[in-house]
């Protein structure tokens, strides 16, 4: 039982994620079939929006995954196949956004908050330069040396 | 300018707070067609009515805006608008319907029991001439101009409100397109 144990763990790490895909929708060539799960998990299910429609149970997530397949069972190249659906449901259904003029903000946005931030925090850093301190005058300085004098225990032990 | 680099970073919260408020109001359902200003991808489909021709691409070149209305007898959102498309039907708008994703025994069904509103009815068993417009669900409403072009889709029940605020007006404003 005990050495059985690390085996069933090794098999447990082996098993993937199932995602929602029925064995009725695989298609037989399993090149074919490979290409269809990897598309699939890159476009958005638009009834459930923030599934895959490789995990989700929707119909209509269904509908597209049989649809994403026959594109490719006739052919298409990935991104023919992607483009079709994107055609229908807008570029929304891409989970990975394409870099286009009205997705800049998107891509870049959080890199120029980034950078603005930066800016304000080096600026305000700058501004905040340590106090300016004058310079012990020399009574300070011998008043300074008498006191560390006195304040060093061993000092005081020889005093005695 | 020390005073401004303060204000700044306040300023940019609050229009974000507001961006995000507002945004809490938006259905994240509601999504542009990708057809918005394109014909509708020509298509014919079986009638729900026995004898009936259905619904294709040529009824929408009628010389009038139309809607068309995306229903299914097992909806429930479509219970609750199908009163709003029968009065809609009484003041003379044109609407069109499409029965998705069920047999035209299931939409005929709905039809007789509930009023039809619909001057021309097709029956979508698949859903695939749905998907072929975008649809993600029922009810979708799409307002489709003299050319016979997609200008507008709402998502779910239509509303009176939706009509009076959104709807009506563009279907008036389409009227007086050339």
């Amino acid at each position: 039982m005990k050495r059985l144990l690390p085996l069933a763990f090794a098999f447990a790490l082996l098993a993937g994620p199932a995602g929602a895909v029925n064995p009725d929708e695989q298609l037989s060539n399993p090149a074919l079939e490979a290409r269809a799960h990897k598309l699939s998990k890159e476009l958005r299910c638009v009834v459930c929006q923030n599934q895959s429609i490789d995990d989700s149970d929707a119909t209509l997530a269904r509908d597209l995954r049989i649809i994403l397949r026959e594109r490719i069972s006739a052919g298409d190249s990935d991104k023919q196949a992607v483009a079709y659906l994107v055609a229908r449901y807008g570029s929304f259904v891409q989970l990975d956004p394409p870099m286009r003029l009205d997705t800049l903000a998107l891509w870049f946005g959080p890199l120029a908050v980034l950078l603005v931030g930066g800016i304000g925090a080096v600026v305000y850093m700058r501004g905040r330069s340590p106090a300016q301190v004058a310079a012990l005058t020399v009574d300070e300085e011998a008043e300074l040396a008498n006191l560390l004098k006195s304040a060093n225990p061993s000092s005081i032990e020889r005093a005695r | 300018m020390r005073r401004l680099l303060f204000v700044l970073p306040v300023v940019g919260f609050f229009i974000l707070l507001g961006v995000f408020f507002a945004g809490l109001g938006r259905d994240p359902r509601a999504l542009p067609s990708a057809f918005i200003g394109k014909p509708l991808p020509a298509f014919t489909s079986a009638p729900v009515r026995p004898g009936d021709t259905g619904l294709s691409t040529a009824d929408f070149d009628r010389g009038e805006p139309i809607l068309l209305n995306v229903f299914a007898s097992w909806c429930g959102p479509c219970r609750v608008e199908h009163p709003v498309l029968m009065r809609l039907r009484q003041q003379g708008v044109a609407i069109h319907g499409l029965d998705w994703k069920e047999d035209a025994a299931g939409g005929l069904k709905w039809l007789t029991e509930h009023g039809d509103p619909y001057i021309r009815v097709g029956n979508d068993e698949s859903g695939r001439t749905g998907i072929e417009f975008g649809v993600a669900g029922v009810p979708e409403t799409f307002v489709i101009d003299k050319h016979g072009k997609v200008r507008y889709r709402h998502v779910g029940a239509l509303t009176p409100d939706d009509w009076e605020q959104k709807i009506g007006p563009l279907m008036e404003q389409l009227r007086k397109e050339s």
